[in-house]
């Protein structure tokens, strides 16, 4: 048995799983028993970050990966967007970089930002 | 401009728009929301990570798309916006003086007026940390506007005073940009944050937690160049003989937040010392008549879905009392008894149909009971299986429970 938290929502239930039959106990929603699951065999995170805008009245837009990335390349393709350069308007589900790093994952806009 | 509405919002932040919107809804057409930020939408506009809107929308938005969810909906509608204005003052007669660059000073009229200014951080000031006073200590709302918004990164090796959730965020955020964090200091036993945050944001990236510690020094002359950490007893006393030296070049406090309420008190609302919010009723009016309040001004929440529900309540309270269909007649107090830090409302109509009660309690549960009782009376037993100060609760007491009562009410918490 291996005790995770579950960070499906903010209640944080701490859900024992086994590491064989992945049957669980202690989530009080079916999410936890599959995030559970997914964080022993392949974890994922929602990147959420932000990237350079140019021609607007803020400097940085809000940007966020459409779907969760391999936990492990979360801190990578944060620093991959160090590099990235958008120009306003931009608008919500706008696509920044697709399929970041390869992970099949595309990192989305996630501010309505104006042209100043 | 004009310069009379019928309802006036303090503040286009989550709470001052889910308010306006509620209004409108309700019938009310004649709304202003004035706003000090060049643009609505608040502390959400600086919360780019993600996990809100799971009971609003249902699913899990950035605090820029939560916000961007309300702000869209003003289109259409008649309420009208002024941003970069600063709401000066708020007399008891319901004048709003305030200033902007567009308008220059405004005198403004309002029949009701929905308060929904917010909260701000508590400062360094405010916990005395000994020790010199460098460059490279900021709040982490501070930081994390620099960083998100501004595009300034404020450090390279951090450590975190304090584990309330923008703290914790901060500690992802900081890491993401490229610093070291190296550590997350916290007074108290356990965690002012989400456990989703601790797990997410500090185990994700090992950054290691320090419950029962605090920072006992801060060194450096220009810039912060390392901070004492020591180990403190059940007194929140420090130990000697039990410091930690970390070499750092920047301190972020997330040290709790304070309703900001000095419009408030300069109109003469009174207060609720443990909220340090507006007193309100369960329609969340104050005790001057039309003048509501809601979000963390009123009392300060974790998530801002609640925030959402409870000003689309104070909205649509507002609309009622502009149209004269208030509750009338007396009141009962809601007083917090054992293990509770505060509630909110802090009074109920006698007649109302049901209250919604919001309130924290003192220390970490497990198994528990919250009781209301009403004298001797028991008026209504909830279970929960976990409770904890970083946690709001809230309770519905129905119409027909309320009615029992033939005095003030009292909400307890213990174990089971
Ligand atoms: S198991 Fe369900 S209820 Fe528990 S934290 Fe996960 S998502 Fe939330």
């Amino acid at each position: 048995m291996k005790q995770i938290i579950c960070i499906g929502c903010p209640k944080g239930c701490h859900v024992q799983i086994d590491e064989t039959t992945y049957e669980c106990v202690g989530n009080a929603c079916p999410r936890g028993a599959e995030y559970a699951k997914n964080e022993l065999t392949d974890p994922r995170r929602t990147l959420t970050s932000t990237v350079v805008i140019e021609g607007a009245a803020i400097r940085r837009c809000p940007v966020k990966s459409d779907r969760p990335l391999p936990k492990a390349m979360v801190q990578d393709a944060a620093k991959a967007l160090d590099e990235v350069r958008i120009e306003a308007p931009v608008n919500v589900g706008d696509v920044i970089v697709e399929n970041i790093l390869g992970t099949g994952c595309n990192i989305i806009c996630a501010r309505n930002i104006a042209k100043a | 401009m004009k310069n009379c509405y019928d309802l006036i919002v303090i503040g286009g932040g989550p709470a001052g728009l889910a308010a306006a919107l509620s209004a409108y809804e309700n019938g009310l057409t004649d709304i202003l929301i004035l706003e000090r930020d060049q643009v609505p939408g608040g502390i959400l506009n600086q919360c780019i990570h993600n996990g809100f809107g799971l009971h609003h929308f249902k699913e899990e938005l950035t605090g820029p798309e939560y916000a961007g969810r309300f702000i869209d909906q003003l289109e259409g509608t008649s309420i009208e916006l002024l941003c970069d204005c600063m709401v000066l003052e708020i007399t008891d007669e319901k004048v709003i003086h305030a200033v902007s660059p567009k308008t220059g000073y405004l005198a403004l009229e309002a029949k009701s007026i929905v308060l929904a200014m917010g909260c701000r951080e508590r400062t360094r000031g405010a916990i005395s940390i000994p020790g010199t006073r460098p460059a490279g200590v900021l709040t982490a709302g501070a930081a994390q506007r620099y960083v998100n918004i501004e595009g300034y990164m404020v450090g390279k090796k951090v450590v975190i005073l304090g584990s309330g959730d923008i703290g914790l965020i901060m500690a992802r955020r900081m890491t993401l940009e490229g610093a070291k964090v190296l550590a997350c200091v916290e007074v108290m036993p356990y965690s002012g944050g989400l456990t989703r945050n601790i797990v997410q944001c500090l185990n994700d990236f090992d950054i290691p937690l320090y419950l029962s510690h605090t920072i006992t020094e801060i060194r450096g002359k220009n810039r912060v160049e390392g901070v004492t950490v020591s180990q403190v007893d059940a007194n929140r006393q420090p130990i000697p003989g039990t410091e930690i030296e970390f070499d750092c070049d920047t301190v972020l406090l997330s040290v709790g937040l304070i309703p900001e309420n000095e419009l408030s008190r300069q109109a003469g609302v009174p207060l609720d010392f443990r909220t340090n919010g507006p007193k309100v009723d369960e329609n969340l009016q104050t005790e001057i008549e039309g003048i509501f309040a809601c979000g963390n001004v009123l009392h300060v929440h974790d998530l801002v879905d609640y925030v959402s529900d409870e000003s689309a309540r104070a909205g649509k309270a507002a609309a009622a009392y502009v149209k004269g269909e208030t509750a009338v007649g007396d009141y009962w107090n809601i007083t917090a008894g054992d293990n509770l830090g505060y509630t909110v409302p802090q009074r109920v109509h006698r007649a109302a149909d049901g209250v919604q009660i919001f309130f924290r309690v003192r220390r970490i549960f497990a198994n528990s009971v919250i009781e209301v009782t009403c004298g001797d009376q028991l008026l209504a037993k909830f279970r929960r299986e976990h409770m904890a100060p970083g946690e709001m609760e809230r309770i519905n007491i129905p119409k027909a429970l309320l009615a029992k009562a033939d005095g003030d009410i009292t909400v307890t918490a213990k174990e089971a």
